[in-house]
């Protein structure tokens, strides 16, 4: 099978860490990915600011990046539902990008069928649901059943899991304070489940989440679900 | 200018959706009821329903019943009792109580009686809702309102299922009161405790057979 | 709307004193958390929760399509059971109309039911400035009004109050109201509630007016439908000899059977209840029973420019249930004052706007008060999509180009212009890459605080991804 990697303007910049993790494990769970590399960002910042045709150039670079594939694999929730649930406001040609646009826990459990991809993980982690994949795209229980199967891993709740963390693109700086007090809590619910590793599965999130981390010198560090599932024995990754 | 104002809103309206889609039939797939289609079962959980939020329920049957409401009475220590009209006259003639009639009482008169006995016009099974309009048993809405304690009895066959059973079989030009236990409020810290305007205690006495 | 709330400043600043009070953020993340889950519970219970709440989303979005005749239909019904029916347009007409009615029974006094309508008209301040005295009779309501408050929710106005909080407003202001609260006072709920029982009783003994609200005026039978807790509600609707109902046009459904819905989904939605302890229904006037002169007056203030909207107009759909405050992170954290309005929480940032239009600064800020996590969305009983709304209010405002959007829509650009060509983008981030180790994980200026004064930038990494795959995939070197 032959996939297309939207890789994301985020991951690209930031966390390409998580890019060549997506790669790593779809190519061993048997995958020929590509990246098509006229892709860039998917509009979502611009579109939930309020710039509607400000996005719309980034809509049409998308949906002709990703023209003839019929798998496009996302590691963002909040991207992913970009492109299912607003894109279809831009017309025929981008609404048919939706169906073909699959978040990498989607992918991975309904298109490949598989929960254990074959992952180590020896440490204890907690996943915080992003809000755009637990509502718009309805994970549910997918990401938490990938990370059950990987051999080592000790998953534990996360209180107050399904509340948002506080990042929600500009609104981090549009509200500051709000945004932290939000991020605050949930870094102490986190902390608080005396896991080493906070996953999540949108680096959006974990870019605030991690830099409050990192400022608060907590003990947990902020680590992409790929980055979780391409680590094995032999390869370790996050 | 109210007229001005009614034209004016009219043709905002009209000019703000005249070119709208038309809207759709509206879809009822929901339940008509959610309880078995079982009698005794639904008078169990109107039972239920009634005393989770912490009204008092009995059961009796018409023989029984103008003493079970005496009794209830002299527990709560109620010593005048307003009477609805077209209250069956042998209940308040097995009471300790002093028998009040609605002779048009003030708020201030209703206030300074102790209780009030009520028939319904129905129940509702699933919300442990009791439904009065004022009809005969029933009185004014003011009786069921001032004094601070209500006996209300139901017969088994004015029980329904659900609201969507309910609604046919009451008249809306009727001044519907519908009652889910005792007064209650959520307002300090969105805690519930009950007690503050209405009938600080409900007693809802379910009879079997006829009355 | 009125000028409530003047001057208020924009929400993130609002919202920042919010979140530095210990003791509101405190009451609200009790109260919140504690309805939240018997909410979920509450709802739970009904296997056709969806159905029910995909019918009320459809009867008012049907009612909404027609409300003009819908309204002329229960003008009607109301004037064929004796009642009277006013149209006010906006606040002014609304509290002219209803000091008029008051003034004409020669009254000076009035009991009020909680009513976000008359709330959101001002009518307390105007009919003071008329000598006529307002009593709130809903205990939230009298814990705002004793204590010289502002309501900073739907549902429970004084939400931001915990009981120690009340007890103290109870024994410093009953006294210059009425009756005083009881000696010894603890702040048990239950004996702050019989304290309130006490203050009002007199009150309600006395009424000759009445004025209140509706949650639903049905149209085919001309019918108001009042939904309450306490009793206050009946009290105020059934011992006056005057009533006065204030409510906003778009509350009303077509026909009786409509109900079935809202019945079952607000007290779900709203105290988490199965049935709430009271709902009282009245039709004109009754022969011996209850008021004898009865006036409705249909509130505009707003609501037909929402209409307009074609996006917007689904906020009209709100039965005020507040389920959408109890659930909203940022309501949780910054409070309903911060919202400037009658109306906080994710309905109010979308309706506030939308009745008030966006020119002032708070209004404006209303839109980007929310993080679009859709927890709202999800609680909605009438399905608003909130999120949605939201975004289509930022579009708005972002092109009114007003303070600081003209600048931000310079940036979008842009951000676009590189976005829309993947070799700048790349040199870009390369730039960034290279230059990592002189990135601080803290930026100083005023710009960047809203970033870096809680959280540290990242580590750039080594080179983006798209160097990655070129290196390791194409075999080309970047």
């Amino acid at each position: 099978m032959r996939v297309a990697l939207f890789v994301t303007c985020v991951n690209d910049a930031v966390f390409p860490s998580t890019g060549v993790a997506t790669v790593r494990l779809l190519e061993r769970l048997g995958v020929e990915v590509d990246f098509p590399a006229a892709q860039t960002c998917c509009g979502q910042p611009q579109f939930n600011t309020g710039y509607r045709e400000e996005t719309r150039p980034l809509v049409r670079r998308t949906v002709r990046a990703f023209e003839g594939y019929d798998h496009v694999v996302v590691p963002s929730g909040s991207c992913a539902a970009m492109v299912r649930h607003h894109y279809p406001a831009f017309g025929p040609e981008a609404a048919a990008l939706g169906p073909r646009t699959y978040e990498l826990t989607e992918f991975l459990v309904d298109v490949l069928g598989v929960t254990d991809v074959g992952a180590y993980f020896p440490h204890k982690v907690t996943y915080h649901p992003s809000c755009h994949g637990l509502r718009m795209l309805g994970l549910g229980e997918r990401p938490r059943r990938l990370l059950e199967a990987v051999k080592g891993l000790e998953l534990v709740e996360l209180p107050g899991a399904e509340e948002c963390c506080g990042f929600g693109g500009t609104f981090a700086v549009k509200n500051p304070d709000v945004s932290a007090a939000m991020g605050a809590d949930k870094i102490a619910n986190a902390v608080s489940t005396g896991a080493g590793v906070l996953c999540g599965a949108d680096n959006s999130c974990l870019l605030h989440v991690g830099g409050m981390l990192s400022r608060q010198g907590a003990p947990l560090r902020a680590v992409h679900l790929a980055e979780i599932l391409a680590s094995t024995e032999e390869e370790p990754f996050a | 200018m109210s007229r001005d104002s009614r034209e004016r809103i009219l043709s905002r309206i009209r000019s703000a959706v005249g070119g709208a889609p038309e809207a759709p039939e509206v879809p009822r797939a929901y339940l008509s009821r959610h309880a078995p289609e079982d009698p005794d079962a639904v008078l169990d959980l109107l039972h239920e329903n009634l005393a989770d939020y912490r009204a008092h329920v009995h059961r009796t049957d018409g023989a029984g019943l103008p003493a079970l409401i005496g009794r209830l009475l002299e527990e709560r220590g109620a010593r005048t009792v307003v009477v609805p009209d077209g209250l069956p006259a042998r209940w308040p003639a097995a009471w300790a109580a002093e028998p009040v009639p609605d002779t048009g009482l003030t708020a201030t008169a209703l206030d300074a009686v102790d209780a009030v006995v009520t028939g319904c016009a129905l129940a509702v099974a699933e919300t442990g809702t009791i439904v009065l309009d004022g009809g005969p048993g029933q009185g004014r809405r003011a009786l069921t309102l001032v004094p601070d304690l209500h006996v209300c009895v139901v017969r088994e066959d004015q029980v329904v299922a659900s609201v969507p059973e309910a609604l046919p079989r009451l008249d809306p030009l009727r001044a519907l009161t519908w009652i889910s236990g005792p007064s209650a409020t959520s307002d300090i810290e969105l805690d519930r405790v009950e007690g503050v305007h209405g009938p600080r205690t409900l007693e809802v006495v379910l009879v079997r057979g006829p009355v | 709307m009125s000028g409530i709330f003047v001057g208020m400043p924009a929400f993130p600043k609002a919202a920042r004193e919010a979140v530095q009070d210990g003791t509101l953020r405190a009451n609200l993340r009790h109260a919140t958390h504690t309805i939240r889950d018997k909410r979920a519970r509450a709802v739970a219970e009904l296997a056709d929760w969806a159905e029910l709440r995909e019918a009320g989303k459809r009867i008012k979005d049907r009612t909404l399509r027609h409300l003009d005749t819908y309204l002329i239909q229960l003008e009607e019904a109301v004037t064929a059971a004796g009642g009277t029916v006013h149209w006010a347009a906006d606040a002014a007409e609304a509290n002219r109309i209803v000091t008029e009615l008051v003034k004409a029974t020669g009254e000076s006094e009035v009991v009020k039911v909680k009513s976000m309508a008359t709330q959101e008209i001002g009518l307390n301040e105007h009919l003071e400035a008329e000598g006529i005295r307002a009593y709130e009779t809903d205990l939230a309501e009298l814990i705002v009004q004793l204590g010289e408050d502002r309501p900073s929710h739907i549902l429970v106005p004084a939400i931001h109050r915990n009981r120690g909080e009340i007890r103290d407003i109870f024994r410093e202001e009953m006294g210059k109201w009425g009756r005083q609260a009881p000696d010894g006072l603890s702040d048990s709920p239950a004996e702050l509630a019989e304290a309130a029982r006490l203050h009002l009783r007199e009150k309600f003994l006395r009424a000759k007016v009445g004025i209140s609200g509706a949650n639903f005026m049905v149209a085919e039978t001309g019918t108001l439908v009042v939904v309450e807790s306490e009793g206050n509600g009946r009290m105020c609707l059934t011992l006056p000899e005057t009533l006065i109902s204030v409510v906003g046009i778009e509350k009303v459904v077509p026909t009786w059977r409509d109900l079935e819905v809202f019945l079952q989904t607000l007290p779900r939605s709203s105290t988490a209840e199965r049935m709430n302890p009271y709902t009282s229904t009245w039709t004109g006037t009754t022969d011996g029973d209850g008021p004898k002169t009865f006036h409705l007056v249909l509130l505009d203030n707003g609501r037909t420019d929402a209409l307009a909207d074609e996006v917007g107009r689904q906020a009209l759909r709100c039965i005020r249930c507040s389920a959408c405050l109890n659930v909203c992170p940022v309501y949780e954290r910054a409070g309903g004052h911060a919202y400037g309005s009658v109306y906080p929480g994710p309905i109010g940032a979308i309706l506030t706007p939308q009745l008030r239009g966006t020119t002032s600064e708070i209004d404006a800020s209303l839109p980007y008060a929310s993080s679009l996590c859709g927890a709202c969305y999800e609680v909605c009983p009438v399905a608003i999509d909130i999120p949605e709304v939201l975004v289509h209010l930022r579009e708005k405002v972002a092109g009114q180009g007003g303070k600081g959007h003209r600048l931000e829509k310079a940036a979008m650009k842009a951000a676009g212009w590189v976005l829309d060509r993947p070799d700048v983008l790349a040199a870009g981030e390369r730039l960034a890459s290279k230059t990592r180790t002189l990135h601080p994980r803290k930026l100083p200026g005023p710009g960047a605080r809203q970033w870096t004064g809680s959280r540290d930038l990242p580590e750039m990494p080594a080179a983006p991804f798209r160097d990655w795959w070129k290196k390791n995939r194409t075999g080309d070197d970047a």
